[in-house]
């Protein structure tokens, strides 16, 4: 590869802006005396040394990338800084292993929210902070932050920006320049995050509960700062506001983009995945509802409505709050929310799983397979919201349905070959590869990952960068071809 | 009345058909000389051939003082060209042009006086397809005509055993259907037209057409046949302007089936219509009329350009087993051939496209024209001027009127002005429309529109002279 030395300059240079993000826990725990404040001020000066170190090596290759290089440095992207970020956890808990604070990052930038930490309620906020800010930037992506940041990448980072970005057609670009684009994308981020403190304020969070309840909830991530997640405040107020803001998350950003700055509604109608992704959603919240009603799980409907509204929200759109041990629940309801998780959300919103667009695309792929075998004489053009879709989508889109139902397959062989019981292997292995964080069983919403062996949190890591890179970007990188000149 | 047609094809033909019989003076301009001397040939007209955008090609066929502008080429930019041409060089009076794209259509505001200054745009095609829309919604019906914005509804049926008035004289109507009143404007019988009395009975086979307020329609057409049940499923053969229009037409309200030949063309259709099954084939091949259900169909439509493709395939169509089947037919020769035959209905799209532009060419205050019977009869809405003393018509009772024999007054469409109805008092007036159909009592006034039924084209000139007011009223 002859580039290498190009794509590891703009690494170096992520990776100096990414320490960048460490000032604001350094800041935080400097304000609070909470204890912790030597932890970052090392973890930033390492980063910032390692980053300047890598820069100053290469900083002669200014090549443009090519489309190959920009896999090469998402997947770097993707991989490192997961583990530039497990310094100051590394540096706060002695005793945890490289393996689990890999564990704990990955599933923090790629916003899944499984975590082996306990004991959340007694850790100083600045490392609860930590942990919920890297969901919120892994949420909207790190190659977009970089981009909105940095004019560097040139024409090859639209190469870059298509391999990180999730949703089947990457083409669709909001401003003519790739850079204004990502702006925008995080302004809007920005901006909903903000109603999304004050939400969670006026409903009765403290400042830094409401900050990192933001920044889980707005990345879909699903950290929390309390063992019992959202069961700690019992309060349905909260709860709406964050089945409110849960549910924005789940939205394409480009039509919430449009939105606000077209100040009208209508993008929302005219996005094709809103209306699926909705009457799923909330067409499943009331299915739910009264099926733990009628098996009597709650015998009370209201009960039973506010239970299933937030933790069916919560798991479909991939975000992973609770605030009951669903697990308890009869097996249909949560194997059902976690179907849900590998479909709802809509592409280009900061959830997991194959995006509501490509179930449309596969659903419709099967429908026109059918249509041709009644009528062989049939034009039958794969459409989209009125749009017709190129066939090299609908093949892209197959490949990659297949390859997700390998992912998961393989996944769930490895952990149970492992010696995971079934139930456990199976969702532990769907919930990282839709970034959804809690699975059942020994990993269920009342536990964590932290019982799992090394050999099994490694598999759900890779698991859940799969998902988050949406196979392809990773499975290229893996290829022989790839490394051919 | 000078008349200059841009324009020798399909439309242009027939509209310089049409005129020509009535006396006036008309100059076809084309692009093409031969199709030009084959018109010279038929028609007492004069040519010029050249652009007609052109302003020399305009003045030389006397555009300086002609009366009216029918802009009917293939190209929505040469009509619209010519007639800012026509308005700004000769200030010529009236200027009618055909605008296809629906482009241009979306914004009217181009047509105006400041811009392309088109008094009025027709769109062929689309007349058509509402046409052909009509006829699927009463399957029923050889024709349906709308006067008055829709208010009154003019069909054509032939008379079936069965029908609870086929048999009987007509004057038992009114105990059939007692809340409903229907005018039969006249018979034909055999192809011969019967005035229709009060005694007259309708036997089967016989074309009949009825005159009735629109919402009555149906109730007077299940006087005359058994009641079809309603077009659910639909094939169109051709998908041209017209077979794409009406399936985007059609496609919400029942299962419709598009065969077109061409592969590009069947792959833009799939893509633009979103209910519609697009089949790309030929419209003859019998396996695949087979394959996709045709005798589950209730209506075939062949519409594509090729008159003799369209009758093979209608005809094959109906012996396959499609309930009712139409074709689009562009030779006059071969509508009378077919129809009345196998195919239930024929249409000669140019017959259809030009009563609306017949209407702003007659004299008096024409609201509307159709052509039936393929031009042979004519239907018109006239607006009755003057008073009692200027006009023959306004303010005497139609008994008195004296029509010449094949002439029909059916119904008035009356105003109603607010003054009158705040006189009777009536509460829950709307501003609206009155729809009268007319017997020997009623009583025409000033400004009712008058629905005017000739068996005959010959006599269309005799009832504009008998609308025309006297002199007194000037």
């Amino acid at each position: 590869m002859s580039n290498a030395p190009a794509v590891l300059r703009i690494f170096g240079l992520i990776a100096l802006i990414f320490s960048a993000t460490m000032t604001l826990p350094l800041a935080v725990s400097w304000w609070l005396h909470d204890g912790a404040e030597r932890v970052y001020r090392e973890s930033l000066a390492v980063t910032l040394a390692a980053g300047a170190l890598l820069w100053l090596a290469t900083r002669r290759h200014t090549e443009e990338l090519k489309v190959r290089d920009g896999f090469l440095l998402v997947v770097l992207v993707w991989m490192g800084l997961p583990a530039v970020a497990t310094l100051p956890l590394l540096l706060y808990f002695p005793a945890m292993s490289f393996t689990d604070a890999y564990f704990e990052t990955v599933s923090g930038l790629t916003a899944s929210g499984a975590t082996v930490v306990e004991g959340l309620d007694k850790l100083p906020f600045s490392i609860n902070l930590w942990r919920a800010e890297m969901v919120w930037l892994g949420g909207m992506g790190l190659i977009v932050l970089a981009v909105a940041i940095l004019p560097l990448l040139g024409v090859g980072g639209r190469q870059i920006f298509k391999a990180e970005a999730p949703g089947p057609m990457k083409e669709a670009k909001l401003t003519p320049r790739m850079a204004e684009t990502a702006k925008g994308l995080w302004l809007v981020y920005g901006a909903i995050s903000a109603a999304c403190f004050a939400g969670y304020s006026w409903a009765g969070m403290s400042w830094n509960d409401a900050l990192i309840h933001t920044f889980t909830t707005m990345g879909l991530g699903g950290f929390s700062s309390h063992d019992a997640s959202f069961g700690f405040w019992n309060s349905p107020r909260i709860e709406a506001v964050a089945i409110l803001f849960m549910t924005l998350a789940g939205m394409n950003f480009a039509t919430h983009f449009l939105v606000l700055h077209r100040r009208s509604l209508k993008p929302y109608a005219i996005d094709p995945e809103v209306k699926g992704y909705l009457l799923v959603t909330f067409g499943s919240v009331l299915g739910v509802a009264l099926y733990l009603w009628q098996k009597g799980t709650y015998p009370d409907l209201a009960e039973a409505l506010r239970y299933a509204a937030f933790n069916v929200v919560s798991i479909a759109t991939t975000t992973g709050y609770t605030n009951t041990d669903y697990n308890l629940w009869p097996m249909f309801a949560p194997l059902w929310m976690l179907f849900l998780s590998s479909f709802a959300t809509c592409s280009g919103s900061t959830g997991g799983g194959i995006k509501m667009v490509r179930a449309f695309l596969l659903y419709k792929q099967v429908f026109r397979e059918l249509l041709r075998a009644m009528h062989p004489a049939a034009v039958t053009p794969l459409k989209l919201g009125g749009e017709t879709v190129p066939n090299a989508i609908s093949f892209a889109v197959l490949a990659f349905g297949f390859m997700y139902m390998v992912s998961i397959v393989s996944l769930t062989l490895a952990l149970s070959a492992s010696g995971l019981d079934i139930v456990t292997a199976f969702s532990a292995a769907v919930a990282s590869i839709n970034n959804v964080g809690p699975g059942l069983n020994r990993v269920g919403p009342a536990t964590t990952y932290a019982s799992l062996s090394d050999f099994q949190t490694w598999v759900c890591t890779l698991g859940m960068l799969v998902g988050r890179l949406e196979i392809f970007t990773l499975l290229v990188v893996l290829t022989p071809a790839f490394w051919r000149k | 009345m000078k008349i200059i047609i841009l324009g020798a094809g399909q439309v242009g033909t027939s509209v310089a058909e049409s005129l020509v019989s009535e006396a006036n003076d008309i100059t076809v301009i084309d692009q093409e000389p031969e199709r030009l001397s084959h018109l010279q040939d038929t028609l007492d007209l004069r040519t010029v051939a050249g652009n007609a955008a052109s302003p020399s090609v305009l003045a030389e066929a006397g555009a300086a003082d002609a009366d009216l502008l029918i802009a009917v080429t293939q190209s929505d930019q040469t009509n619209l060209c010519a007639c800012r041409i026509a308005k700004t060089l000769f200030n010529l009076p009236t200027r009618i042009a055909r605008v296809r794209s629906t482009d241009f259509v979306q914004h009217p505001e181009l047509l105006d006086e400041q811009n392309f200054a088109v008094d009025f745009s027709l769109c062929p095609e689309q007349i058509v397809t509402d046409y052909i829309v009509k006829l699927v919604e009463f399957p029923e019906a050889l024709q349906v005509l709308e006067f008055a914005q829709g208010k009154v509804t003019l069909v054509a049926v032939r008379a079936f055993e069965g029908g609870p008035l086929v048999g009987h004289p007509l004057q038992e109507i009114r105990t059939h259907i007692p809340q409903v009143d229907a005018r039969v404007a006249a018979i034909y019988r055999r192809d011969t037209p019967i005035i229709p009395e009060g005694d007259t009975i309708i036997e089967p086979g016989d074309e009949v057409f009825c005159l009735a307020a629109t919402e009555n329609i149906r109730r007077v057409m299940r006087e005359l046949r058994r009641g079809d049940r309603p077009v659910k499923r639909i094939m169109i053969a051709g998908g041209g302007n017209i077979g794409f229009r009406l399936s985007r037409a059609m496609e919400e309200r029942c299962q419709v089936k598009v065969i077109e030949r061409d592969k590009r063309r069947a792959g833009w259709l799939a893509r633009h219509l979103n209910d519609t099954l697009v089949l790309n084939g030929d419209a003859t091949d019998e396996r695949l009329l087979e394959a996709e259900n045709i005798d589950g169909m209730d209506m075939f439509l062949a519409l594509t350009n090729d008159d003799e493709n369209n009758i093979m395939s209608a005809l094959l169509a109906k012996r396959m087993g499609a309930a009712r089947v139409l074709a689009l037919i562009n030779r006059r020769a071969y509508v009378d051939l077919v129809q009345a035959g196998e195919i239930d209905i024929a249409i000669s799209p140019a017959q259809t496209s030009i009563g609306t532009l017949l209407a702003h060419v007659r004299r008096g205050d024409v609201a509307a024209v159709h052509s039936l019977r393929r031009g042979a009869a004519e239907a018109l809405e006239i607006v009755a001027h003057g008073d009692a003393k200027s006009s023959q018509i306004v303010g005497r009772r139609v008994g008195e009127i004296k029509l010449p024999k094949g002439v029909t007054l059916a119904a008035l469409v009356r105003t109603e002005t607010q003054p009158e109805a705040a006189a009777s008092g009536a509460l829950g007036w709307v501003p609206g429309h009155r729809v009268i159909i007319t017997h020997h009592e009623t009583l025409v006034a000033p400004d009712d529109h008058v629905i005017v039924f000739a068996v005959s084209k010959r006599l269309v000139p005799k009832v504009e002279k008998l609308f025309q007011v006297g002199f007194g009223f000037f």
